[in-house]
């Protein structure tokens, strides 16, 4: 992240380009901002992990916000040597004013657990299934959290870096 | 001697089968799941008390091979996800490249992805179309709708060499320009297509039996769309106005003159209606974008990322050296992370792309509206019939590709 586009902007020039709703959540629960990064034209709010929920919640029905769909919900992996390793990135869009924001929970690996948002969204079943399935990052509260993907008793988390492109061992049901 | 194998408790012999739920496995087999998907049903007589989808059964780790491909290698595991909707697959792809390298698409590029996204568009529909009549019961309109989807398919065959497996756009513009020939080819093609959706309609729209296994069946409202992440016609279906190409245009979809049709009731026949129309809003759209092709580039002026053309690659060292240089290492895309969605055939198609320097993205994910639309059907199924399930399947136009990616 050394890029200069990356790099947080100062609060002076965040006031002069931060979208609304960054305002009304800065107003509102500045401790539920980690950090903020403006890039390509994409804003990424990272949220600490415990505040996951009400921020959702918040910027689901704040008037100012009304982030009321979630278009996805996708984990990636940061590297094996990396600390914090995991990164879970929820898309949010709004149906009536269409903007789009990202939220990112940042997790070690060894405690990859995050409340579920499938509270504030149905549709978070799903992804939220995918990513256990594919990181292993483990959704609490989550009323159905088994593999999607790929069988139930498989080994492992396909997506993590440290798992192998390519295996000779064929796969069986035992 | 080992004992006797235990019985689940859902398949032990009742004696009264009618009081009692019964669970049963549709598919994968099953030939109006579209592909390899599992439905466990419970049910109550015929009617469906609770239904729970599996999938996985064509998982085949693209997600995983992005992430050891180059850039431009990737193009071509995208059209393997939507497979009747690969122009838009490339799209998403290519456009989530090209903003993270922030490159200036030349004009021309950009209407012919427009073109041949909704060439593709009608042809994606068309195939929904006709498995969906089928799965109903009509076969007829089937061997229509494949007659018309043919002729899109050879106009894409004749633009990058591909029927169902295009990859005809790039980072940076296109693979080539369209051959000679070809305005002519697709405007005899658009002029021939309003009377076959007429034809299509006289089939199906009128049909009362069509009308009575679609109206009130397959029930989602509004609120409850929006909640389960419903998009395209599947959430017009359910009367919100909402499609990406005006909430958030790309490509130059702003510069066009198209409704967004949507109907109110959230049933299989208001999703059924939607998709009507939209095809003659791609028709529409076509028509725009053959008239507005002007002669110029289709390639970005970006020598580091777009291939050269072969005449300057043999009389130029240096579009040689960039030729090498790309086909053998890559190019190196800026670190950071974008998320581009596209209004695809079947709703909001999202492509996460995350680099970390490099000529290899770190991540690659794909948001596939089929997978999205597809978690709400024990939604839209409960309390319906086992027959109607087949309906409902139908007018969420899954593909199980896209879906287990």
């Amino acid at each position: 992240m050394e890029n200069s586009e990356q790099a947080t902007p100062t609060s002076e020039s965040l006031e002069a380009t931060a979208p609304p709703f960054l305002a009304a959540l800065q107003r509102e629960h500045p401790e539920w901002i980690a950090e903020v990064i403006s890039a390509f034209g994409e804003t990424t709010i990272v949220v600490p992990r415990e505040h996951i929920v009400p921020a959702c919640q918040f910027l689901k029905t704040s008037p100012e916000t009304q982030f009321n769909f979630l278009s996805d919900i996708c984990g990636a992996d940061r590297g094996v040597e990396e600390e914090p390793r995991f990164e879970v990135n929820y898309h949010l869009f709004s149906t009536t004013k269409h903007h789009r924001v990202r939220l990112k929970v940042v997790l070690n690996e060894d405690d990859v657990h995050v409340d579920t948002v499938t509270t504030v969204w149905k549709t978070a079943n799903w992804h939220e299934r995918e990513t256990f399935d594919l990181f292993g990052v483990v959704f609490d509260g989550h009323p159905d959290l088994r593999r999607i993907l790929l069988p139930d008793d498989w080994q492992g988390h396909a997506l993590r870096k440290d798992f192998p492109l390519r295996g000779y061992e064929p796969y069986s049901l035992k | 001697m080992s004992s006797a194998p235990t019985i689940p408790p859902q398949f032990e012999i009742v004696d009264q089968p009618l009081d009692t739920q019964m669970t049963i496995s549709m598919g994968p087999q099953h030939p109006s799941t579209h592909g390899v998907l599992r439905l466990e049903l419970v049910l109550d007589g015929e009617m469906v008390v609770k239904t729970t989808p599996d999938i996985g059964y064509l998982h085949t780790g693209m997600e995983k091979l992005f992430e050891y491909k180059k850039y431009q290698q990737g193009i071509v595991i995208t059209d393997r996800m939507d497979y009747l909707n690969p122009l838009g697959n490339n799209l998403a792809y290519v456009m989530a490249g090209e903003k993270l390298l922030g490159l200036e698409i030349p004009e021309r590029a950009q209407t012919i992805r427009v073109l041949m996204c909704e060439l593709q568009r009608i042809a994606s529909h068309l195939v929904w179309l006709g498995t969906h009549a089928l799965d109903i019961g009509a076969m007829t309109v089937f061997f229509y709708c494949f007659r018309e989807r043919e002729k899109i398919l050879n106009l894409i065959e004749a633009a990058s060499g591909g029927r169902l497996t295009p990859s005809y756009f790039r980072i940076g513009g296109l693979m080539m320009d369209l051959p000679a020939g070809f305005e002519n080819r697709c405007k005899q093609f658009l002029d021939g297509f309003p009377p076959s959706l007429q034809e299509f309609h006289t089939l199906l729209s009128g049909n009362k039996i069509f009308q009575r296994r679609t109206q009130g069946i397959g029930l989602i409202s509004a609120e409850e769309a929006i909640d389960w992440g419903l998009s395209g016609p599947c959430l017009r279906g359910s009367g919100v106005d909402l499609d990406i190409r005006r909430a958030n245009p790309y490509t130059g979809y702003e510069k066009y003159d198209f409704e967004v049709p949507t109907e109110p009731d959230g049933d299989v026949w208001s999703r059924y209606m939607v998709r009507m129309r939209e095809m003659k809003e791609s028709h529409k759209i076509s028509v725009q974008a053959l008239s507005r092709l002007r002669p110029g580039p289709v390639k970005a002026d970006a020598p580091k990322v777009v291939l050269p053309d072969r005449e300057a690659m043999k009389s130029h060292m240096d579009a040689l050296i960039h030729h090498f240089l790309i086909v053998a290492e890559g190019f190196d895309v800026p670190a950071g992370e974008v998320y581009f969605p596209i209004e695809a055939s079947k709703g909001e198609l999202g492509v996460y792309m995350k680099s970390d320097g490099g000529p290899k993205p770190s991540r690659v994910h794909f948001r596939g509206p089929s997978f999205v639309n597809l978690s709400a059907l024990p939604v839209m199924a409960e309390g319906e019939m086992v027959a109607d399930v087949v309906a409902i399947i139908g007018s969420l136009d899954i593909v199980l590709g896209e879906i287990d990616r």
